[in-house]
């Protein structure tokens, strides 16, 4: 089974206050370190698809076609927003295995190596290889 | 260059899509398909897929011990993913471009869909000093 | 010995094509033809051995399934149509040596032709010159491989339509401008390779090093060329520092925090030599003062040993004959370093004018650097956190923003030593 392990973000004020933006350097290097271990635990276990970063949603565009099918990219996404920022594709065993996966993402350090307790959004792939 | 174009729905609006007319569902299919061939004869296609229906999305936390604690909550407001396509262009206003034809996919409901466009990260990059 | 088979092959396969090509003036149809021919070799040659001359097997057993095919086509043609078309296609037995190593340097100016879309001049040049295999291509550019296929069918596909024939252009202007996209290509081709990080897919072909290998090639046929000399010093100069750009966990080490010991001495020494001699010979372009700037930095001890002041006058040349906001923005580093930072950020202003560039995470980055040199704590951490918001690849946004972190740090230790 293929899911798809998605971490999201809101970049009102509140949700940047704690933002990586404002950590100290060793909290970033670790989440990081922590970051790239996972990825090696998960390919060495063959579960491990693809995973990306997103460019940051301040460079985010919302396109639509206009009347004579030209982008137009003038779109503002609402104020609530989750952006996605990082995903993960997987191919595991069961759900259990993939929310297993997702708690582990969940307890990545944060400042002062305190986990974060991200909230990750699990969802199965349809179906046909994501050819990545 | 890869970018991401993101197709989201609120639950409503996917409710909507089920509700669609059988032909709606096929038009819509074939502009898909059509769609994703283009994009292959143009060597700029990378990978498209599809994710399952909203009422299946888990939200998934770590409880303090490291296991699982899934969640099937979310806002009401809260956009789902729904698809996605992953493009390898040369410029960004290219990769709005394809973002527009995306937009322009058939609905009964007629008008464009909105869609996200985003940049993947890539390797690393030229020297700095 | 597989290894050894794919070298030759790999060598000889652009060569045979350029053969097969001016044989047949057919370029897609030869191109299928060596395809086969270099299947066959990597079946037969493990088994039976080496062939006295692979490059001539590789010609006589492309020629032959050339000549199989237009057999067939034409069969299929007087089928079709039954009507009488041209016969008596015959294809000489004997190569033609004498030809063969212009031929190559014909066939990757067909494959950098001007008139093909840049994303299908590099799919052709890595598999016609360089001899990569479809696959390899897409593992390169992470993409599936049916892409890569068909941004080269397209490439062909734009050949056999605007009739490009199989031979050097005529006038002067034309090869010029011709070689220009030859080292654009080859100059792209490198970048992404040098860009790629160590992934998880060890098979992923290595970039820089094909387009090393194919700069030779066309340096080797066109010696006097100072163009191409200064793009094949450039790679090789800035692909000497490639084992010190990188940290073990792939983060990226500026400039003056590398490991000189690193670095690639002999490849240093070959592109010195080169752009030295390129130099000579008067003329002065993009690829041949790059290669000069590389040049400096790769001969200096230290960072703070580099001969500032020369690269600035480099810099300085280069504005004037190739103005954009990338050469800008290094002119301006270089200025601060031999000037100060405030007259660095002084030209920077210069560059807020350009909308397109003026959020540019390059110009943020740059900024946020002479920012902090100039000892402007609070506004080098904004500019280096906007710098993070618009990066475009993953080690360079962690870069950015343990930057940041890393004024913020030392401003909180400040803070506390010297609070009253």
């Amino acid at each position: 089974m293929k899911f798809m392990l998605m971490m999201n973000m809101k970049t009102d004020a509140a949700s940047q206050a704690d933002g990586i933006m404002t950590w100290p350097n060793d909290d970033i290097k670790r989440h990081i370190q922590f970051m790239t271990n996972l990825n090696k635990e998960l390919r060495q276990a063959g579960e491990f698809i693809a995973a990306e970063g997103l460019a940051w949603p301040s460079e985010a565009k919302l396109v639509r076609a206009a009347q004579d099918g030209a982008p137009d990219t003038d779109g503002v996404f609402p104020e609530s927003k989750e952006f996605l920022i990082g995903y993960w594709i997987l191919e595991v065993a069961s759900l259990d295995r993939a929310c297993a996966i997702a708690a582990q993402i969940s307890l990545a350090p944060g400042k002062a190596a305190q986990p974060l307790y991200l909230a990750i959004e699990v969802r199965q792939i349809m179906s046909g290889p994501p050819e990545m | 260059m890869k970018y991401m174009l993101l197709m989201s729905g609120t639950k409503p609006e996917f409710n909507a899509y089920a509700q669609w007319p059988r032909e709606a569902h096929a038009t819509h299919a074939a502009f898909m398909r059509k769609l994703s061939k283009e994009l292959a004869g143009e060597g700029s296609f990378v990978s498209t897929l599809g994710l399952g229906w909203p009422t299946e999305a888990k939200l998934v936390r770590a409880a303090p011990d490291g296991s699982p604690v899934t969640d099937g909550v979310f806002p009401e407001s809260k956009e789902f993913l729904a698809g996605l396509w992953i493009v390898d262009v040369e410029s960004a206003a290219e990769a709005y471009r394809i973002a527009a034809r995306l937009s322009s996919q058939p609905s009964p409901q007629g008008g464009s869909a909105p869609i996200e466009v985003r940049q993947i990260l890539g390797g690393p990059p030229e020297e700095y000093l | 010995m597989t290894g050894a088979i794919e070298r030759l092959l790999r060598e000889h396969a652009p060569i045979a094509l350029g053969v097969l090509v001016r044989r047949c003036r057919d370029f897609a149809a030869a191109e299928d033809a060596l395809q086969e021919a270099l299947l066959a070799a990597s079946i037969q040659w493990p088994v039976d051995g080496l062939p006295d001359s692979p490059r001539a097997w590789l010609i006589q057993v492309g020629a032959r399934r050339l000549t199989d095919a237009i057999r067939a086509d034409q069969a299929r043609r007087r089928r079709e149509a039954d009507s009488a078309i041209q016969s008596g296609y015959v294809m000489p037995a004997e190569p033609q040596p004498a030809h063969d190593e212009d031929d190559a340097l014909v066939l990757i100016h067909l494959c950098c032709h001007p008139a093909l879309t840049t994303a299908s001049a590099i799919a052709l040049t890595l598999r016609a010159v360089g001899g990569l295999t479809t696959a390899e291509i897409a593992r390169a550019f992470l993409v599936p491989e049916p892409t890569i296929a068909q941004r080269i069918s397209r490439a062909k596909q734009t050949i056999r339509d605007s009739r490009i024939p199989f031979r050097m252009p005529e006038s002067p202007a034309d090869r010029a401008r011709n070689l220009r996209s030859v080292l654009h290509v080859l100059y792209l081709i490198f970048n992404e390779g040098y860009a790629a990080s160590e992934g998880p897919d060890l098979f992923r072909p290595d970039l820089a090093a094909e387009a090393i290998r194919m700069a030779r090639l066309v340096h080797a046929r066109t010696p006097g060329d100072p163009d191409i000399a200064g793009l094949l010093a450039l790679m090789l100069l800035t692909d000497a520092r490639r084992a010190a750009r990188l940290g073990p966990s792939g983060e990226v080490i500026p400039l003056d925090h590398q490991d000189r010991a690193l670095w690639n001495r002999e490849q240093i020494a070959e592109g010195v030599a080169l752009i030295a001699s390129a130099l000579r010979q008067g003329s002065v372009g993009q690829y041949q003062l790059q290669a000069a700037i590389a040049a400096v930095h790769d001969e200096a001890s230290s960072f703070d040993r580099t001969d500032w002041p020369q690269i600035l006058a480099l810099y300085e040349v280069l504005l004037r004959i190739s103005d954009n906001p990338v050469v800008r923005l290094n002119h301006a580093v270089a200025a601060a370093m031999v000037k100060g930072p405030a007259h660095g950020l002084r030209l920077l202003e210069a560059l807020d004018a350009d909308p397109k560039f003026r959020n540019h995470h390059r110009l943020h980055a740059v900024r946020a650097h002479l920012l902090e040199r100039d000892g402007r704590i609070p506004e080098a951490i904004e500019s280096y956190q906007s710098a993070a918001a618009g990066a475009a690849s993953l080690p360079e946004r962690t870069y950015l923003l343990t930057q940041a972190a890393r004024l913020r740090d030392d401003a909180k230790i400040q803070s506390t030593q010297w609070a009253p």
